[in-house]
């Protein structure tokens, strides 16, 4: 709607210059299209490369031996190429770090919009987003240096490298994005939803569970999702603390192997082209690649959905 | 005498403050640690010495000039790029099935894990091209991985420049073009270079990309060209924390307290950007 008036305002000569729809367009639409074009490629190559090698892997080891096998062992005869032990181990970063950041994202979200006054807040909310700032390989040697040591002074059968240990420092890195999302969704709400629950007499716990959680749910929903994916495809930390022990484990002080990190292990041994190693590096990107893509999809989708939802209100 | 009802509110209000605390904590011990362990081999030496199988003599120099050659030829790529397809998207783009197309794509690149990048890069700018183990292939993995985040805060800023400022210099007979470079980007510049920042920001933390297109953890000279091959501060970082020697774990902690120097002092700019323009946004 907004566009179409937008359109009809502008001057006539500007009109014909407008679209590519037109007859002639300008010069300068035509490069600034080639520059579009460019994320366009980009998504196509990574599409084409990654699926080219992943369906030569499976034609090559078998889609249920990639899919259901318990063992992940490329690097020793006789090899074996089961997907499982690097997507529990994978799993494993993904639930520490969101059953931390989580609810305590949440709730500083609360803290910022209910409790906090706006001249706190200015300096507050950047601050906490310095977690997001600090480079992955950084949050690395503070696991291995310092969180694990922790870890195994209270529970000494922790080993030196560990799932618990790099999902924590997951889930500190992806704190601010679920706090700064959820305290964005809250501020949209109008004042007047919030307001009315407090002129009845509410109590901010009762406004912030009863009314505005209902108001921004799907986009809540949407920040955890989104978090989820950061922690499936974290990289470097995991590859530092947790280990490379592809591993099958209910235990999360032992060492593992996430999907991302056997992607790096394997591309470290500089692995030549048409060997298989070199294939298993598509396979597992693309495990990556696709898990990943189906989180982002869905919760972009709930965040198109909430924006209708809140206009409503 | 408390109610339940108020009982619960002032828990409430508890543990959200402590949460807020328990961040704020974690930052401070994050940064106390690194500084207790790191300040000890801060000194001129380390910015002036190649890496070394002696930590006493380990420095940062390689990895610090490669970092930045990297760094300016990602920007020099990507930001032009990426306000290109910004202003595309805004200012020539019809809404139609096909923009719906392209945003989708562009939040779904922000998205992806950066090792994916990697990947691209190794397989196309590293093998297919046959550009090796080089700066140039580095930077353009690089930047391909900040495009989309330039796109979204150039579009976000574009967004925000007011109708009334673009439609006066059409009143003056301004072309599209002129409207563009002399209203548009100008009055959007705030948003566009805290946009630039951020991906500064995130492209020198980042190493998982640049291991996979190879940058080396051994570099004893200055890269001359573009076909050099290279290292860069988080890569170094990551090689000195994945010995098992403890000396070295020092080593790793000073150059992380460099790297998170510019890190902070590039965020700090951002903030200060960010604040000072949702002033003046107030003023219209």
């Amino acid at each position: 709607m907004k566009s179409k008036t937008k359109a009809a305002a502008e001057p006539a000569h500007s009109r014909k210059r407008t679209g590519l729809a037109f007859r002639k367009p300008s010069i300068t639409a035509v490069i600034l299209s080639l520059f579009a074009s460019v994320g366009v490629f980009a998504t196509c190559a990574i599409l084409y490369i990654i699926t080219s090698e992943f369906s030569v892997f499976l034609n090559h080891i078998g889609a249920v031996e990639f899919f259901f096998g318990r063992h992940w062992e490329p690097f020793m005869e006789p090899r074996s190429f089961g997907i499982l032990p690097l997507l529990t181990g994978t799993m494993w970063i993904v639930v520490i770090s969101t059953v931390f950041a989580v609810p305590v994202g949440i709730l500083i979200g609360a803290y910022l919009h209910h409790f906090c006054g706006r001249k706190r807040g200015l300096w507050l909310k950047p601050s906490l987003e310095i977690l997001a700032a600090i480079p992955t390989v950084v949050y690395g040697f503070v696991a291995v240096t310092l969180i694990t040591p922790l870890i195994k002074g209270w529970l000494p059968e922790t080993e030196i490298f560990n799932a618990m240990s790099a999902g924590l420092v997951v889930g500190f890195m992806i704190l601010p994005t679920i706090s700064t999302l959820v305290h964005d969704a809250l501020s949209e709400i109008p004042k007047r939803v919030r307001e009315g629950a407090f002129a009845l007499g509410a109590y901010p716990n009762e406004v912030f569970y009863g009314v505005e959680m209902a108001a921004i749910r799907p986009r809540v929903f949407a920040a955890v999702i989104l978090s989820l994916s950061r922690a499936f495809g974290e990289t470097m930390a995991v590859t530092l603390a947790a280990g490379a022990h592809p591993n099958l484990t209910w235990n999360p002080l032992e060492s593992i192997q996430t999907i991302t990190s056997y992607i790096v292990q394997a591309s470290m041994g500089d692995a030549p082209h048409g060997t298989i190693i070199n294939s298993s590096i598509y396979a597992a990107s693309g495990v990556l690649f696709f898990v990943t893509l189906s989180l982002n999809l869905i919760a972009y989708t709930w965040i198109k959905r909430q924006k209708i939802g809140i206009s409503q209100l | 005498m408390t109610s339940l009802r108020q009982r619960r509110a002032q828990f409430f209000r508890f543990i959200t403050w402590a949460a807020a605390i328990l961040g704020l904590l974690l930052i401070i011990a994050i940064f106390a640690y690194l500084i207790f362990k790191g300040t000890k081999h801060l000194d001129l030496a380390f910015f002036q010495n190649y890496a070394s199988r002696n930590p006493e003599k380990a420095g940062i120099k390689a990895a610090l000039l490669g970092t930045v050659y990297v760094l300016a030829l990602t920007l020099a790529i990507a930001v032009p790029i990426g306000i290109g397809t910004a202003v595309f998207f805004e200012e020539y783009l019809r809404p139609s099935k096909i923009k719906n197309l392209l945003e989708l794509n562009i939040s779904n690149l922000a998205g992806v894990p950066s090792i994916i990048f990697g990947v691209l890069g190794l397989s196309f700018f590293v093998r297919f091209l046959a550009w090796e183990r080089s700066i140039l292939s580095g930077a353009l993995t690089l930047a391909i991985l900040v495009l989309p985040v330039i796109v979204i805060a150039t579009r976000a800023a574009l967004s925000q420049v007011p109708r009334t400022i673009k439609e006066s210099a059409y009143a003056l007979g301004a072309t599209k073009e002129q409207m563009i470079w002399s209203h548009l980007i100008p009055n959007a510049l705030p948003g566009i270079c805290s946009g630039v920042i951020i991906v500064v920001g995130r492209a020198i933390g980042e190493s998982a990309p640049l291991i996979m297109v190879g940058a080396l953890s051994f570099v004893a000279y200055t890269p001359e060209s573009i076909w050099d091959s290279f290292t860069v501060l988080p890569v170094q970082i990551f090689n000195w924390v994945s010995r098992p020697q403890p000396e070295f774990q020092a080593v790793a902690a000073s150059a992380i307290l460099v790297l998170l120097a510019i890190v902070i002092v590039l965020t700090a700019i951002t903030t200060i950007i960010r604040q000072k323009f949702a002033k003046k946004k107030a003023n219209y």
